[in-house]
C-alpha cells in the first residue's frame, strides 16, 4: 500500500515529522517498506540569480556567468542554451551531491576558466525528464534553499512516497484514512472529518438494479446512481500527481476517480458508461460458460457460481473483481453509471483465484472494505464527479441491504495486562479502543463497521497493545516449571539420531541435508513415486514426490560432486522417508554413502576402491554407538536397487532388520548418473528395541586369569557357503569355553577345485575353572570340526 | 696371573664381532678354559696357597665375565647406532589420509538451539511433515478462505480419484507441532519443535524446503514480556552478545494475538552485519501470545491457561552467524560447502563447553 505524506494529511492533522509518522507506522504494525522522499536528494541546492552570461572565448556553447547566490557573487560556467543574465537558477555549490549525474560538484575549470558550481536543469536533480535546459523559477529568493520553495510552490514535486505491508487482517489500512485513524490513536494528530454532504438526485435512475434472490449471501448490496452531462478527460493534475506517486497510471478523470477512492477509503467502486448499457443490471450466480472481455482486454469464461452483473445484452462485469470492456467509460462518455456495492470476501477471492485476475478491488473486496459506507462513498464519488466533470445526478438506486456486522466484545483490562505483561491503565485502554472508532458501552465495546477482523476479546488485546506500543515492552524472566537442575529433554529416538549423526562425522562422512522431494524417476528406482506420495502442485519436475529413501538424495548429491571433480566421497545423511501420504507415514533414516576410493592416491599405496565391508564396518560402528544389540544375523533379500549377491540386511530375526550394507545396483548407479563403485548402508534407528534396564549400574565385570588358548582351523567348504555360518556352527561347540570365533582368511578356487573356497577361523578358549590341557583342547577341536562338517559340509583343510 | 688377565682384556677389547666374544669367553671361563683350568688347580694347593690364590683367581674370573658382557654391548649398540643410520626416512611425506567427517549446519545450529531452551526448561517435540490442512490451518485459525493460506505457497499432496478429504499439505511452519503437543501433553508446557517446512518459493533467500523451529510456552499468567525476555536470553547464548537488545512491533498472524515481529538489534559497518551492536534493526522471528482458538483446537481451556509462541527460521539465523550467503547452498551438498561450512563430529554444543566453535 503506497501513499503520499500530503494525502495522509489531508486525513490527520498533524505536525510530526516524516520520520516520525513511519517509525509510529512500523511500531503499530503497517510496517513501511519504503520511503522515497525527493527532499533528501535536493539538500544543498539553493537559489541563485543570473546577473551577467558572457560567450567563453573558447567555446561557442559555452557562457561564463556571474551568478548572485547565498554565498555571493560566483563564476559558473554554462553549456545550457537558455542560461542569461535575469533568470533565477537552481544552483549546486561546490561539495553538493547531483543525483541525476551522480557526481559531486567540485570547482573545476573548462576550457581554461574558472567554475565554481553548476546551474541544474530538473533532469540533474531527478525531478522529471526535463533537460531542454536550467530551470527558470518564476520565483525565489536568492540563497534561498531549493527543497523549501519546491515545498511552497510545487510540493507534488517533493511529496514523500510511503509504502507499508498490510498484513490481512488490516483491510482499513488499504485506504489512506484508515492509516490515518491508526496514527490519531497512537496521539500523532487528529482525524480530519472529510465528510460531504449528500447530493440530491434530479431526477429518476434509469438504469434499474437487481439483485437475484440466491445472490444475496454473495452480493448483499449494491447501490448506484447516473450522473448525466458530464465531460470526461484527463484528470486535475493534483489527482494525477497523486495517482502517478504511488505508481498508477492516471487514465480519465471518472476512472481515475474510482481508483482514488480505492486507495482513499479502501471504497473500490465502478463505472459503466451508461449508454452503452442494454436495460438495467442484474447481479446474479453464473450459469458456466458465460464470458466476458474484462478491461485488461483478456475474454474471460466464468464457472457457476461466481458473482457477475449483467444487462440485457450479457456479462458486464465480475462481482469485486474487475469491469468489463464493452460498457467501461472512455474519453468520450457523457453518461457515467457509478456502482458501489459490497460483496462477499470468500466469494470474491474464489473467483479472483479461479480468474487470476489480481485487480486492487479483488485484493480489497477479499479481505473486507466497510459495508456500512457503501452509500457515503458513492456520495463522495457524485460529488467529485459533479465537481470536477458537471453533469447531473439521478436519485440513488439500491438493491439489497447492508449487512449487519454490528457485535460487541467484552473488554477485560485485567487480562489485558496479565497477556501483554504492560502496565496499560484502564482509561487508556478504552481511550485507545474509542480513537480507533470502537463504542464502548460499559465493558462492551461495540466494533467498527470497517474492522472484520476483530472477532473476539483477543482482538481487542491486540488492539490496545499495538497502540500502546510494543516497542516499550520490557523483559521479565520466566521460571522454569521446575527449579533446580534441569532434567534431560531428549526422547531415546532423538538421543540416538544425535549419536548417529556424530559418529558418522568421526567416520568421516560428510553430512547433507537434501530434499525431501525427489523427482519421479529417482523415486522409482527406490520402490517410491507413487502418487500418494505425489506433490499437487511440485515447484519443479526435480522435486515433484517425497522421497522413499535417502539414498537416492545422496546419490544425486555424489553425481554432482564428480561433475566438480570430486570422485572419492562419503556422504551421510539423516532424516524422514516417506513411505506414503498421510501424516505419520513418515520414518527416520540413517543413510551413508560412499564412491570412488577410501582416499586418493597415497605413498603408502593405502587408497583402495571402497567396498561393501567399508559400509558393514561404518553401519557396525553406528548401530553400536546408537544402543543395538552386538549380536545380529546378516541376512540376504533386500531390495533391488542394491546388487543382488552384495548386500546383507543387519537383522535381530528374520522380520527384524535394524539397517542394510551393500554395493548400489550398477543400473541405480546408471540412471542417476553416479561412477561406481558405490557402497552404502541405511540405518533405521526406530527400530532398535529400547533397553529394559532402568538404572545406570552396570554388570559386575568377570574377569579370568587362566590362560586363554588360540587354536586355527581351516575348512573347505562349497563357495555359496557363507562364513557366518561356520563361525556359529564352531562357537556352538562348546558355549562356555569358546569365547570367539574369528574368520581370518577366505580362499577361493586354485587348488580347491571350482566352486570351493576355504575359510580359517581363529577360536579363542577361555578356560573357566582349570588351565586347558592338550587333551581337552584337543576333545574340543574335533568337536568343532564335526559341528562344522554338520552344519556346513565343510572339511578340514589337508 | 697378571699376563692372564691382561692378555684376555686386551683380547675382549680388540674383539670385533658377537662370535669372536663367545670363543673368547669359551676359551677363558668356558669349563676347559684356562681360567676354569687353573681354578681346578685349586684343590692341589696348600691351605695357606688356595688362601691367596683362590679369591684373586675368582677376582679374574669376575673381571673377564664383566668384560666380556661389556663389550658385547658395546658392538650390539655399534650395530644398532649402524643400522639407524641406514633408516633414514623422509619424514617430510604426507601421512596416510584420514577422512574428516562433517556435521551440517543445521543439524549443529538446532543442537545449540535446543541446548539453550533445555536449559530454560524446554523439551523437544516433533511432528509429521505431511499434515494434514486442519492441523496446519484450520486449528491455528487460518479457516479456508484466508488470504494467509494463499501467501503462505503452500505445497499440496496429490489427493486420489473419489478421496473427497481436503488435500494434506507439506506443513507450511512448525506449529502445527503446537496443536498435536498440546492435545497430547495438555497444559502447562513448555517445548520447542525444530524441524523441516515447505513453501513454493525459490532465490536467494527462499528454497522450497526450509527448517524452522517453533517455541511454546503454556501456563496460568504468562505473558509477552516473559516472551521478550525468553528471546533475549536465547540471542545472547547463541550470538554469544550480552545484553543484546530485541524490538517487538505489532504485527499480524492468524494464529497469535497480540503478534509482533521481534528485531535484534544489529549494525552495518563496511557491508558487514554485526548482531547486538549499533542502532540498526534486523527482522528474525514472529511471534505473540497464543490465540485462544489456537487453544481450544487442542483442547486447553482458554480461560485458565495462556501463553505465547514464536517461530524461527534455523538456516536464516544460522546464516546470521556463521556467515552464510545463500540459503540454496544450505542443500545442494556441495562438498567444497559442507567442508568449509560444517563442523567437526566433537564440536558438541553444550552450555558449559561453550556453543560455537
Amino acid at each position: 500500500m503506497k501513499f503520499t505524506f500530503s494525502w495522509l494529511r489531508d486525513h490527520l492533522e498533524t505536525t510530526a515529522s516524516l520520520d516520525e509518522i513511519t517509525e509510529a507506522l512500523t511500531d503499530l504494525g503497517l510496517e513501511v517498506e519504503g520511503v522515497e522522499n525527493p527532499l533528501a536528494k535536493l539538500s544543498g541546492f539553493t537559489i541563485g540569480k543570473v546577473l551577467a552570461a558572457e560567450k567563453h572565448p573558447d567555446a561557442d556553447k559555452l557562457r561564463v556567468c556571474k551568478v548572485a547566490t547565498g554565498q555571493g557573487e560566483t563564476q559558473i560556467i554554462c553549456g545550457a542554451p537558455n542560461a542569461r543574465a535575469g533568470i533565477t537558477v537552481v544552483v549546486a555549490s561546490p561539495g553538493t551531491y547531483v543525483p541525476g549525474i551522480d557526481t559531486t560538484i567540485g570547482v573545476g575549470k573548462i576550457r581554461g576558466i574558472d567554475s565554481f558550481g553548476m546551474m541544474c536543469s530538473e533532469r540533474e536533480m531527478e525531478l522529471s525528464e526535463e533537460h531542454e535546459g536550467i530551470i527558470e523559477l518564476p520565483s525565489g529568493e536568492v540563497g534561498q534553499t531549493f527543497a523549501d520553495w519546491l515545498a511552497q510552490n510545487d510540493p507534488s514535486k517533493v511529496d514523500p512516497v510511503i509504502e507499508i505491508a498490510i498484513t490481512p487482517n488490516r483491510p482499513d489500512a488499504l485506504g489512506v484514512r484508515g492509516i490515518a485513524r491508526d496514527l490519531a490513536a497512537r496521539g500523532l494528530g487528529t482525524l480530519k472529518p472529510r465528510d460531504v454532504d449528500a447530493v440530491p438526485g434530479s431526477f429518476a435512475c434509469p438504469v434499474a438494479v437487481t439483485i437475484d434472490a440466491d445472490t444475496l449471501d454473495a452480493a448483499p448490496v449494491f447501490y448506484g446512481r447516473l450522473v448525466r452531462g458530464v465531460k470526461n478527460g484527463p484528470s486535475p493534475q493534483w489527482l494525477q500527481d497523486r495517482l502517478r506517486a504511488i505508481g498508477l497510471r492516471p487514465i480519465s478523470f471518472l476512472v481515475d476517480v474510482t481508483n482514488f477512492f480505492t486507495y482513499d477509503r479502501n471504497r473500490p467502486l465502478h463505472v459503466f458508461d451508461a449508454d452503452k448499457l442494454t436495460g438495467g443490471l442484474r447481479i446474479h450466480r453464473a450459469k458456466g460458460g458465460e464470458t466476458m472481455m474484462g478491461l485488461d482486454e483478456k475474454t474471460y469464461t466464468f464457472d457457476p457460481d461466481m458473482t457477475l452483473i449483467s444487462d440485457d445484452a450479457g456479462v458486464q462485469s465480475v462481482a469485486g473483481v474487475m469491469g468489463g470492456l464493452p460498457t467501461g467509460v472512455t474519453a468520450d462518455t457523457t453518461s457515467v453509471f457509478i456502482e458501489a456495492a459490497y460483496f462477499d470476501r470468500v466469494r470474491t477471492a474464489y473467483t479472483g483465484r479461479a480468474l487470476r485476475i489480481n485487480s486492487d478491488a479483488r485484493y480489497r473486496f477479499e479481505r473486507g472494505i466497510d459495508p456500512d459506507w457503501t452509500p457515503v462513498g458513492l456520495e463522495h464519488a457524485t460529488r467529485m464527479i459533479l465537481d470536477v466533470a458537471g453533469g447531473e445526478a439521478s436519485e440513488v438506486v439500491v438493491a439489497g441491504q447492508i449487512p449487519d456486522t454490528r457485535r460487541a466484545y467484552r473488554l477485560d483490562p485485567a487480562r489485558v495486562i496479565s497477556l501483554v505483561g504492560m502496565d496499560i491503565p484502564e482509561a487508556d485502554q478504552r481511550e485507545t479502543l474509542t480513537r480507533l472508532g470502537f463504542a464502548l458501552d460499559g465493558d462492551m465495546a461495540q466494533v467498527p463497521s470497517w474492522r472484520p477482523d476483530i472477532m473476539g476479546e483477543a482482538d481487542l488485546v491486540e488492539e490496545v497493545a499495538r497502540i500502546a506500543s510494543l516497542t516499550r515492552l520490557q523483559g521479565k524472566p520466566m521460571p522454569r516449571l521446575q527449579t533446580g537442575v534441569p532434567k534431560p529433554i531428549l526422547s531415546p529416538l532423538q538421543r540416538r539420531e544425535q549419536a548417529g549423526r556424530r559418529t558418522a562425522a568421526a567416520l568421516g562422512y560428510n553430512e547433507c541435508v537434501t530434499y525431501s522431494f525427489i523427482d519421479k524417476t529417482a523415486a522409482n528406482l527406490f520402490g517410491g513415486g507413487d502418487d500418494a506420495t505425489m506433490l499437487a502442485n511440485p515447484i519443479s519436475a526435480d522435486l515433484s514426490h517425497l522421497r522413499p529413501a535417502l539414498l537416492p538424495g545422496l546419490l544425486r548429491a555424489a553425481a554432482r560432486n564428480q561433475a566438480r571433480g570430486f570422485p572419492d566421497q562419503a556422504l551421510f545423511e539423516i532424516g524422514a522417508v516417506f513411505s506414503g501420504g498421510e501424516p505419520g507415514e513418515q520414518q527416520l533414516q540413517i543413510c551413508g554413502l560412499l564412491v570412488g576410493r577410501t582416499g586418493p592416491k597415497d605413498v603408502q599405496g593405502s587408497s583402495r576402491a571402497v567396498d561393501l565391508f567399508d559400509a558393514r564396518a561404518d553401519a557396525d560402528a553406528i548401530l553400536a554407538a546408537i544402543g543395538a544389540p552386538a549380536k545380529v544375523q546378516i541376512l540376504r533379500g533386500g531390495d533391488a536397487w542394491w546388487h543382488p549377491g552384495r548386500h546383507g540386511r543387519i537383522c535381530l530375526g528374520p522380520k527384524k532388520a535394524l539397517g542394510i550394507f551393500g554395493e548400489v545396483h550398477p543400473k541405480v548407479l546408471k540412471a542417476l548418473d553416479v561412477k561406481g563403485p558405490a557402497v552404502a548402508f541405511t540405518i533405521w534407528p526406530a527400530e532398535i528395541p529400547l533397553p529394559r534396564k532402568t538404572g545406570s549400574t552396570r554388570p559386575a565385570l568377570a574377569l579370568n586369569d587362566l590362560q586363554a588358548v588360540e587354536r586355527d582351523f581351516a575348512f573347505v567348504v562349497d563357495a555359496q557357503v557363507e562364513a557366518l555360518n561356520l563361525v556359529n556352527a564352531a562357537g556352538g561347540a562348546d558355549k562356555a569355553l569358546i569365547a570367539e570365533v574369528r574368520v581370518f582368511d577366505e580362499f577361493i578356487g586354485g587348488s580347491l577345485g571350482e566352486g570351493k573356497k576355504s575359510i580359517a577361523l581363529t577360536v579363542r578358549l577361555q578356560p573357566v575353572e582349570a588351565t586347558l590341557k592338550e587333551k581337552d583342547i584337543e576333545a574340543i577341536s574335533a568337536k568343532i570340526v564335526e559341528k562344522v562338517q554338520k552344519a556346513t559340509g565343510g572339511v578340514l583343510r589337508g | 696371573m697378571d699376563d692372564l688377565r691382561i692378555k684376555y682384556l686386551t683380547l675382549i677389547a680388540d674383539a670385533g664381532d658377537e662370535s669372536a666374544i663367545e670363543s673368547l669367553r669359551v676359551q677363558a671361563v668356558g669349563k676347559k678354559g684356562e681360567i676354569s683350568l687353573q681354578m681346578r688347580e685349586l684343590g692341589r694347593m696348600t691351605p695357606e696357597e688356595r688362601q691367596t690364590a683362590g679369591p684373586a683367581l675368582n677376582a679374574l674370573k669376575d673381571e673377564i665375565t664383566s668384560a666380556l658382557v661389556a663389550r658385547k654391548e658395546s658392538l650390539a649398540d655399534a650395530a644398532l647406532d649402524e643400522r639407524l643410520r641406514s633408516e633414514w626416512l623422509d619424514v617430510t611425506l604426507p601421512a596416510r589420509t584420514r577422512r574428516m567427517g562433517t556435521i551440517h549446519p543445521i543439524s549443529q545450529v538446532t543442537e545449540e538451539v535446543t541446548a539453550i531452551f533445555a536449559d530454560m526448561g524446554f523439551a523437544v517435540a516433533e511432528g509429521p511433515q505431511v499434515d494434514t490442512d486442519w492441523y496446519n490451518f484450520d486449528a491455528l485459525n487460518i479457516p479456508g478462505h484466508h488470504p494467509a493460506r494463499a501467501e503462505m505457497d503452500t505445497f499440496y499432496m496429490h489427493r486420489a480419484e473419489g478421496d473427497n478429504r481436503p488435500p494434506h499439505v507439506l506443513r507450511t511452519h512448525t506449529s502445527p507441532v503446537q496443536i498435536r503437543h498440546m492435545e497430547k501433553h495438555g497444559a502447562p508446557c513448555r517445548i520447542i519443535a525444530p524441524g523441516r517446512v515447505y513453501r513454493a518459493d525459490y532465490d536467494q533467500t527462499h528454497t522450497p524446503m526450509f527448517n524452522q523451529f517453533e517455541g511454546l510456552a503454556i501456563d496460568r499468567d504468562i505473558s509477552m514480556a516473559n516472551l521478550k525476555w525468553v528471546l533475549e536470553e536465547f540471542f545472547a547464548a547463541f550470538f554469544e552478545v550480552d545484553g543484546i537488545k530485541t524490538r517487538f512491533r505489532a504485527s499480524h498472524f492468524p494464529f497469535t494475538e497480540p503478534s509482533a515481529e521481534v528485531d535484534i538489534q544489529c549494525s552495518w559497518v563496511d557491508g558487514q552485519l554485526k548482531i547486538g551492536e549499533g542502532d540498526g534493526w534486523l527482522e528474525v522471528l514472529g511471534s505473540g501470545m497464543v490465540h485462544p482458538h489456537v487453544l481450544r483446537s487442542a483442547n486447553v481451556d482458554p480461560d485458565q491457561w495462556q501463553g505465547f509462541a514464536f517461530g524461527m527460521g534455523i538456516d536464516r539465523i544460522a546464516m546470521l552467524k556463521y556467515g552464510m550467503p545463500d540459503l540454496r547452498a544450505f542443500f545442494d551438498s556441495d562438498l567444497r560447502w559442507l567442508r568449509h561450512y560444517g563442523f567437526a563430529s566433537l564440536d558438541v554444543p553444550t552450555l558449559h563447553g561453550g556453543l560455537s566453535r
